[in-house]
Order: C-alpha cells, then structure tokens, then sequence
C-alpha cells in the first residue's frame, strides 16, 4: 500500500521535473559503468574465476581465496607497507607543510611569498611517470648525480633500485616533495583567514611573533588540521598506486618495502592472472577503508558538522 | 595616528634577521623543488656522447640539441601519442564539464524532490568501491572498451568531489528568485540552464575544467589498464613504456641476445629526457597562469 503510494509520486515527479530528470542521464550512465555496475563483481572474491566459464558459471570457492591470502606472508607486508607509509606521509604533511604555510605567511615580502609558493606547488602538476624521470636521473647507478657525487668523493658508487634499505627513505622523501606545495596551500588558506585584530591585539599586549603563531594561528587554523589528518587516516588503507608503481620500477628485490595492497592487486590481476586472489585483496581494502572512512568521518562530524563528508 | 600604525605593523612582523634566515631557507627548498627538473632539461640539451662519458649534470658540458632534433623530426610514435594526449584531454575535459554541469544542477534545486538520493549514490562511490578487478572486467568484458580512446576518457568523467562542489556553488551563487522569475516568463528548464546558470558558473566551470585538463593531460594508468594498441598510446604512457624496456634490458642484459635490437628502438637517453621536458612543458609554461583556480578549487574542495 506505502509502496505503491511511493511509487505514485515518482511518476508524479517525474512528469514534473521531467528536464530536471533529463539532465541527470548522463551522469547516471558513467556511475553505472565506473561505479554501480563493478560492484556485483567483488563476488568474484569468491570464486575461482575461469576464463572459458565466465563470471556467472565459475565455481564458488567460499572464502579460500581469502585464507590463500591470510596465509601468505603478502598480507602482513603489504597491509604494514600501505599504513607506515601513509602514516609517515600524514606526519610529514603536519609538520612540514604546516610549518611552511606558516613561515610563507609570515615572511616580510609577500611578492616573494607568493613565488615561494608557485614553486612549492609546482611538483603536483607532474605525473608520477615524469617524477619517475625526474628521480631516475638521481639515482640511475651509471649516470645518476648521486652516485657521480659518491664517486668524486672516492666512494662506492650504489646501485640504488636493487638495495631495499634507501627505499623507505626514498619513497618518503619523493612523496614529501610532491606534496608537501599542495598541502601547505591548504593550511595557508586557513591561515590567510584569521582574523587580524586578534594579532593586533595580541601585539598591544606584548605577545611575540612566535607567542602569536602558538597561540593564535595554531590554535586558529585547528579545525582545518584536524579534519585534514582524520580524512587522510580514513584513507589510511589505500596506497598511492602512482608512488608505489613507477618510482621503484617494479624492482622485485624491493617488493618487501615497496609494495602495497594496490600495487599487489594489480600484479595480482595483470601478472599472476589470479582474478580471485585480486579481487579479494582488493575487496578486503575496500571494506577496511570503508570501515575507517565511516570512522573517521563519525569523529569529524563529532568536531565540526559542515566538513564531515555526510 | 600615523606613527602608532606603523609601529602596530612592526609588531605584526618578524623581525629582519629571521626574516632573511626564513628567506634562505625558503630559496633553498624552491631550489629542491626545481632541480630535478632543471636537471632533467640540463641532460636534454647535452650531447649524447657527453653524457655517457660524464654522467646526467644540470649544466651541459657541450651543448646540443640533437635530442629535440630527433624528437621533432623522427619519431612519429611522439607525435602520434602527443595527439592522442591532447584529443583525449579536449574531448575528456569537456564531456566532463558537460557531465558535471549538467548532473550537479538538479541536486542544487531545492523543489527537484529527489535530490537527496541522487546526491547520495554520488557520495557513496566516495566511500567504497569494487576495487580495480570488478572494474577492469566491466569496461573489458561488459563496455567493450578495451583499445579505444572511450577507455582513457571514461574513468575522468564524474570525480564525485567535482560534482558536490558544483552543487554547492549552484546553491550558494545562483539565486532562486531568477530562476523562479524565469519559469514565470516561460523559460524552459534546459533554457535556464545553459542562459542563465551556465554564464553565472563561470569560475567554477574554469575551475573543474583545469583540474579535469590536468587529470587527462597526466594520466598513464588508464592506458596501462585499456590499452595494448600501440597506436593509442597516449604521450605519458609511451614515457612509462619506455621506461619499462629500460628495466628490462638492464635487468636481463646478461642472459639476453637480441639486447642491442631492442636498444635501436629506445630512443637515448638525451631524447628521452627530452620527451620528459616536451610532457611537462606545456603545464609549467601555462601554471602560473591558472595557479588561482587551483589554490580556490582546493581550498573549496578541501574544506567543503
């Protein structure tokens, strides 16, 4: 009875807003074809795809292909691999880029601020597949700046992309560069939007430059701060494929510290062929992301209702 | 008067020895941020020969430009793949716009009585998704897109942020009160949105566009997933291919025959750089132009 009552007023609505309706066609066809249509498709987690059976006449396994999973060591590597480096990037973003946001808006010369600032924003305009040029040229053991340093100061020349040990350094470092423009203009803005007078005020009162930006544009710009880290620890479970997947050069002595659940879903599914074993990896990040976004987003709602996402 | 206003600004400021250390520091990381690139730039105009000999340096020791000869004038795969960059980029950052434009305008509308819901399947694909094997098989076994331009262009089309910041800007900047006046007149809804709310989008519509530019102009993984037609390689993905025979030679120069077969094909090591610095060009020589509708759709985006 409610349901055809519903149904009803949809029709009705329809008709009324027919144009309205018109409008949201194409937008509902890419969903469907890069969102809602897949989605039936994690069930392949749970099957072991054939490629003469297809999806519908492949065989159920259960969950064997998430115990394969859990008993490799894989798991454990790239589950550590994606959260250390995503926490040591989230780190990086709030001392670093914060720490330049407020020296940038501090310095005397706002013209040269702002050339600062284009520089520091540049990075992001490249690909990962430029930076991997760029990082190449440091590095390559043959021609690199790095190793014809080592040599002119008689030291071993280091053949990079096979030592595992820089690699944590390296990603870190290559990660900071690309981002930490980007990052930095979002705090500025923040800071750019603090009310003078609580500095002047502050300044009648004898406050230090220093005392102010403690307790003033800190404090201040908090908000911003926290909603920025609690999104990006709700994607604590999700590798920047583009870092992971070019800078290394898919070196296979580096998998131990260079692969995350993104780079080994994609091995997993182009490499190896192993459409279950793929999608489970790929199933199980996006439930535990799923969980930590609700999470996190339940905190910054907690916080402030208007930047929560829902 | 005058003189308490001066010292209010002093006050406000750093002093001039922190101030000068805070400037070296900050020319000193610019310097990081532009090295690689300059180096790559230095490598690109430095003879070939020179570089085997004394290894990548910023400032060539002879200078050449033999590479950026040859990327002009001999290799076709470039220029094809630069076409394909910039059709792709055309053709993806305008359907995008249309996409965008046209979905987030009902959810602004505070009358359209179901624009919660649509609101909503947008959000939800912010917060899960099938992951990359469901969607692979989509587009390669349900689309059929596999090796076609449709494939690289497809997956910019509706970045969900996208369509919730147009959505706000609608609510915010267009007032009910004209659209309403409107209908009164007998404008039709398709009238009032490409006459009134379109023009009144302006820097929202520059806004997406450029980050959606940015988006098609750099992407390498939709052709690393879609693409195995040499032919529809786009200019990013033939640098990233490149790259990859590289690994594979020197990984495997011991045990392989036909190494130097493969090295004729590779373009060298100043033409690649050059084609780096040919990828990047355009976006650093146009940035600082558009720099603002980045800083303002990230900070809009960031924030909400």
């Amino acid at each position: 009875m409610k349901k055809s009552k519903k149904k009803a007023t949809f029709v009705e609505e329809l008709k009324r807003n027919k144009s309205l309706f018109i409008m949201l066609i194409p937008g509902i066809l890419v969903l469907l074809s890069n969102n809602y249509l897949p989605m039936p498709g994690v069930l392949l987690a749970f099957k072991d795809y054939n490629y003469t059976k297809g999806f519908f006449k492949s065989d159920w396994v259960g969950f064997d292909n998430f115990k394969y999973l859990f008993n490799s060591s894989q798991a454990y590597i790239i589950t550590r691999n994606t959260i250390l480096y995503n926490l040591a990037f989230i780190i990086i973003s709030l001392t670093l880029a914060l720490g330049l946001a407020i020296i940038l808006n501090e310095l005397r010369n706002k013209r040269l601020a702002k050339i600062y600032q284009s520089v520091f924003f540049l990075p992001y305009f490249l690909s990962w597949v430029v930076v991997s040029y760029l990082v190449y040229s440091l590095l390559s053991s043959d021609q690199g700046v790095f190793n014809n340093l080592l040599v002119h100061f008689n030291m071993k020349p280091i053949n990079w992309y096979i030592e595992a040990k820089f690699w944590p350094a390296i990603l870190v470092f290559v990660n900071t560069w690309k981002w930490t423009g980007y990052d930095s203009i979002i705090y500025l803005a923040a800071i750019v939007g603090i009310d003078k007078s609580l500095y002047e005020a502050a300044a009648i009162d004898g406050a230090s430059r220093v005392k102010q930006i403690m307790y003033i544009t800190i404090p201040s710009i908090m908000p911003v701060i926290t909603i920025l880290t609690l999104l990006k620890i709700g994607r604590i479970f999700y590798g920047d494929f583009g870092l992971f997947w070019n800078i290394p050069k898919n070196m296979g002595v580096l998998y131990n510290v260079t692969n995350v659940i993104d780079t080994y879903v994609y091995r997993a599914l182009v490499q190896a062929g192993d459409i279950g074993m793929a999608t489970a990896s790929g199933l199980y990040q996006a439930t535990v992301g799923f969980i930590l976004v609700l999470a996190a987003n339940f905190v910054v709602r907690r916080f402030n209702k208007e930047n929560a996402l829902m | 008067m005058k003189k308490n206003k001066i010292t209010y600004q002093d006050v406000g400021k750093i002093g001039k020895t922190s101030n000068l250390l805070l400037n070296i520091i900050m020319i000193l990381l610019a310097l990081a941020c532009i090295y690689p690139l300059l180096l790559v730039f230095g490598i690109s105009i430095t003879d070939e020969k020179t570089v085997t000999l004394e290894g990548y340096r910023l400032i060539p020791k002879v200078i050449s430009f033999k590479a950026y000869d040859y990327v002009f004038t001999d290799a076709v795969d470039i220029f094809r793949a630069y076409g394909v960059t910039i059709l792709v980029t055309l053709l993806g950052s305008i359907m995008s716009l249309i996409v965008i434009s046209l979905y987030a305008y009902p959810l602004s509308r505070k009358d359209f009585k179901y624009k919660t819901f649509f609101t909503f399947i947008v959000f939800f694909t912010m917060l899960f998704n099938a992951g990359l094997v469901p969607w692979y098989m989509v587009y390669t076994n349900i689309l059929h897109i596999k090796n076609t331009l449709f494939a690289m262009i497809l997956p910019g089309l509706m970045t969900p942020l996208y369509v919730l910041i147009m959505r706000t800007f609608y609510v915010t900047t267009i007032p009910e009160s004209i659209i309403e006046a409107a209908k009164v007149d007998g404008a039709s809804e398709f009238r009032i949105f490409t006459q009134i709310v379109l023009p009144l989008s302006k820097p929202s519509l520059a806004t997406i566009g450029l980050f959606n530019v940015l988006f098609y102009w750099n992407d390498w993984y939709s052709p690393l997933l879609f693409i195995t037609d040499e032919k529809l390689y786009n200019l990013q993905y033939l640098l990233y291919r490149i790259n990859q025979s590289i690994t594979y030679i020197t990984s495997q120069s011991n045990s392989l025959g036909n190494v130097s077969e493969i090295l004729a094909n590779i373009p060298s090591q100043t033409a690649r750089m050059a084609m780096a610095i040919i990828a990047i060009g355009p976006i650093v020589l146009a940035y600082p132009f558009f720099q603002k509708y980045f800083v303002e759709g990230l900070t809009v985006g960031s924030i909400k």
